[in-house]
């Protein structure tokens, strides 16, 4: 029957090729081979998962997680602001808006990341600009505040889109009937606008703190070779070190995190997985 | 000649297993019209969906002249089905939408366009080829759906609460227009609705199902006047029950006094329901004879006042073109006729 | 007043930063010298240098070839997987098939690539099977894009008016013949938004890329990130300024058909 082959190829698929391999990472987190890759040692251990927790790896770990919560932060601090700015201008020039938000995001991401390479290397258009009008230089490149900035550039419209959208969608009527019981402006937007928006910036935050946390070329791009976050990490141990099993310790500790903070933010939002990034 | 054209038997149904058509029996005659009439839930929409193929029965037979049906699909039934939403194709116009059962079935071009043209003229909606199914009313929605099913010439035509988006009066010009069509074309019409009055109009018979089961099957004079239960007697246009005791055959006691009255049949003193419609009561200001009561309220109806009399035993419901105002006294007056006794609890 | 000003400069800022980055890359491809600090002299022969350098052409070449076979590809599986989980009543089972389809969306890219990555050469090892190369780097992308395609379709799958699927096999039709003339003419835009998103996603890959590929074939975004560590190369530039155009010329599309849906 047509109707019963419908869905087959996709379930195959995904087995094969998301299942699967996910259930190797968890395989390789829970095993060793001492003796080389081809001759994994099946029982069960801890042994690398406890290695994440050595104060080494905790250490680029937790920095991991402080450089994206501060570029999530600067996101929303200025993505807000923007999406309530677009969300509030007539219909014509809304689409054009939102048009011009979106279109960085669909460049090339890597383009974008060498593009402060060009910027804020030590003799970069920044430094160069910097010198123009007699200020002194300044190293960015290759430090924390680099690859936060990488972070925030890539990753604004991420914010913007969402919270936009929730911004949108709010019906009107309910400021005016604010209005007409007597609030004041702050008082709209503190009491009746910033909570109905919530469902848009736990989306936002969502979408910026994952691949922040995760990135390795941010990291390798704007912190240099030495610089080390959790992509990084697990770049160096799949590629170049080799320790496969370590590798996906690391792996399964990242998803595990980035998990349970979907899952408490998503108590906060009302929200169907919308794709609000259309 | 006439033929059971469908049959059903101890038909059943379980959602989650929960039962929704609980072990039915009936039959249908070719070239009538049956309106299967019950509340929502009643499991009457389930039961034509079956019937159609669109469901599968967990237990029983359903017959289609004779032969077992169960497991053949709906495309391959001849019978087609006018549903509730209307499920018009939005992307084809009206032509197209008529002509898709005919397509299938490989007719040719010539064919087709007469047989739609028929169609469209069945349903008066003849010069509306072009247009997209968005651009026209409810109603005439409603005509397309009906114009796409009986131009297949099915023997036996389903209709799930088709008139149910429409407006009162435009339902009541449907109602008409589709036993006009059904007597016209000779199929068979399966309908579906919970609009007692719409059953009433349009049905040789009537089926009434209540909770997956069926309560009455009857022409619509026998379901308005001889309610087999308390269930039907309620559906069914308004009535009056009251609790009474049969003191022997043709006589009832209740209202403290004893009536004569047309059944007969139950045992001496077995308790019974009454029951009496409003529209044959009739009320008097003359308040020597008959049953005593006060006048509670009176409401407008356009087509009669309907008024609540309360006597010391009951609260009787009154459909009069007579009015009487809030408080008066009157008498209560009835035959026997119009008295209907059934067993408690059918 | 003020406060409109203040908010119009704010708007400004902001899309002055996510714009200065671009424009200067584009402004620099015309630039004669290869060095940075100063404006030599418009030229476009970095743009002739750029179709010249054959690893570069590769990499654009692998780049749209794998976007779109694997985009079409997508597509298929996806729009199929929609309708087959639409069709499907509410059970464990269909929850447990959509939650797996939201796992690659869900994992950061990282995971994804690694985990696709070991699995390539694991099974490589022991089956001689799925060497790293442009295959693997199919099936990756194939992989990382079915999600988007389901999420495109299914919405139009619930706008179908209800009952239309049953009515056509009511009129005749096989579950075929249904999904032909009534299901993909109404779902038919969800379809092409679902193919520009993988198509878009594919083009823009690194991560994925990166891991699962072999046998020396690159993609745009693997060739930046492998020039990028070496030095300032203007040929990038030049590149960065034809995506720039292409992906507003895309966008530009997807916008009108959003707009007429």
């Amino acid at each position: 029957m047509f109707g019963k082959i419908l869905d087959k190829p996709f379930i195959f698929w995904s087995v094969l090729f998301t299942l699967i391999p996910l259930c190797l990472i968890v395989f390789f987190c829970f095993t060793t081979s001492p003796f080389g890759l081809d001759q994994v040692d099946y029982s069960f251990s801890l042994e690398n998962l406890q290695k994440v927790f050595e104060p080494m790896y905790m250490k680029i770990m937790l920095k991991s997680f402080q450089l994206a919560l501060i570029a999530t932060v600067i996101c929303l601090l200025l993505g807000y602001p923007l999406a309530y700015k677009i969300a509030n201008t007539s219909m014509k020039w809304q689409q054009v808006m939102v048009m011009l938000v979106v279109v960085p995001m669909w460049m090339n991401f890597l383009l974008r990341t060498y593009a402060w390479l060009l910027i804020l290397g030590t003799n970069g258009y920044f430094n160069m600009f910097l010198d123009f009008i007699g200020l002194p230089k300044i190293e960015i490149l290759f430090t924390d505040a680099a690859v936060v900035l990488g972070m925030v550039y890539n990753f604004l419209p991420f914010m913007v889109l969402p919270i936009f959208t929730v911004l949108r969608k709010m019906d009107n009527k309910l400021v005016d009937a604010a209005r007409d019981l007597g609030a004041t402006d702050s008082v709209i937007f503190r009491r009746i606008i910033f909570p109905l928006s919530i469902p848009g910036i736990v989306s936002g935050v969502s979408m910026v703190f994952m691949p922040a946390a995760s990135t390795f070329v941010i990291s390798s791009l704007l912190g240099g070779g030495q610089y080390m976050l959790i992509g990084n990490l697990i770049e160096e141990q799949f590629m170049r070190i080799g320790d496969w099993h370590f590798g996906s310790a690391l792996s399964i500790i990242l998803m595990v995190f980035i998990l349970i903070s979907m899952i408490i933010m998503n108590k906060y939002d009302s929200d169907e997985g919308s794709s609000g990034l259309w | 000649m006439s033929y059971q054209i469908i049959k059903v038997n101890n038909l059943v149904k379980k959602y989650d297993n929960e039962v929704v058509v609980d072990n039915i029996n009936f039959y249908v005659n070719s070239e009538e019209f049956v309106t299967i009439l019950g509340p929502s839930g009643c499991g009457k929409t389930t039961t034509l969906r079956m019937i159609g193929g669109f469901e599968v029965p967990d237990g029983g037979e359903i017959l289609f002249k004779d032969k077992r049906v169960n497991d053949i699909p709906s495309n391959k039934r001849d019978v087609n089905t006018v549903f509730q939403k209307y499920a018009l194709f939005p992307h084809l116009n009206i032509y197209e939408n008529i002509a898709f059962g005919l397509r299938i079935k490989k007719i040719k071009e010539s064919e087709i366009k007469n047989r739609v043209r028929e169609a469209l003229e069945m349903v008066r909606l003849v010069g509306y080829e072009k247009r997209s199914i968005n651009a026209i009313s409810g109603g005439q929605q409603q005509r397309v759906a009906i114009a796409r099913a009986i131009v297949n010439k099915p023997k036996v035509l389903l209709l799930d609460e088709p008139l149910g988006a429409l407006d009162l009066k435009l339902r009541k010009t449907m109602q008409i227009e589709l036993k006009r069509m059904q007597q016209q074309l000779g199929i068979t019409f399966i309908y579906v609705t919970h609009d007692q009055e719409e059953a009433l109009t349009m049905s040789d018979t009537i089926i009434v199902m209540n909770d997956g089961k069926i309560q009455q099957i009857g022409t619509p004079i026998d379901i308005y006047n001889e309610p087999e239960n308390a269930f039907v007697a309620d559906f069914i246009g308004e009535s009056n029950i009251f609790d009474g005791v049969m003191k022997e055959d043709y006589k009832i006691f209740f209202e403290n006094g004893t009536f004569e009255c047309v059944d007969s049949g139950f045992n001496k003193n077995e308790n019974v329901d009454v029951v009496i419609r409003p529209e044959d009561i009739n009320l008097s200001s003359n308040i020597d004879d008959g049953i005593l009561g006060k006048v509670k309220s009176v409401i407008f109806k356009g087509v009669h006042y309907e008024m609540v009399v309360e006597t010391n035993f009951n609260k009787w419901l009154i459909h009069s073109t007579k009015c009487f105002k809030i408080g008066e006294k009157v008498s209560i007056f009835f035959t026997p006729e119009d008295i209907h006794i059934m067993r408690k609890g059918e | 007043m003020v406060k409109k000003h203040i908010s119009r400069i704010y708007t400004g800022l902001i899309f002055f930063f996510l714009y200065a980055p671009i424009f200067i890359l584009i402004l620099f491809s015309f630039n004669e010298k290869k060095n940075l600090t100063k404006i030599s002299g418009f030229t476009l022969k970095w743009y002739f240098e750029l179709f010249k350098d054959r690893q570069i052409m590769q990499a654009i070449y692998y780049t749209f070839i794998i976007a779109i076979i694997a985009s079409i590809i997508a597509t298929i599986i996806g729009t199929l997987a929609a309708i087959g989980l639409h069709n499907r009543k509410k059970s464990k089972r269909k929850t447990a098939l959509l939650t797996i389809n939201k796992i690659p969306m869900m994992s950061p890219d990282i995971v994804t690539a690694i985990a696709l990555m070991s699995f390539f050469i694991y099974i490589n090892q022991k089956f001689s099977f799925f060497e790293l190369g442009f295959g693997t780097l199919l099936i990756a992308h194939i992989t990382f894009n079915i999600p988007y395609v389901i999420l495109s379709v299914m919405p139009k799958l619930k706008q179908m008016p209800l009952n239309t699927v049953e009515a056509a096999m009511d009129l005749g039709a096989s579950q075929f013949y249904a999904f032909r003339k009534v299901v993909l003419p109404e779902i038919f835009p969800g379809i092409i938004t679902g193919l520009l998103i993988a198509f878009t996603m594919s083009i823009d890959d690194f991560v994925i890329s990166f891991f699962t590929t072999g046998h020396g074939i690159s993609n745009i975004s693997i060739l930046v990130f492998s020039s990028a560590r070496v030095g300032i190369n203007p040929k990038i530039n030049a590149l960065s300024t034809l995506l720039f155009i292409t992906v507003m010329f895309l966008l530009i599309l997807i916008n009108k058909r959003t707009k007429k849906v």
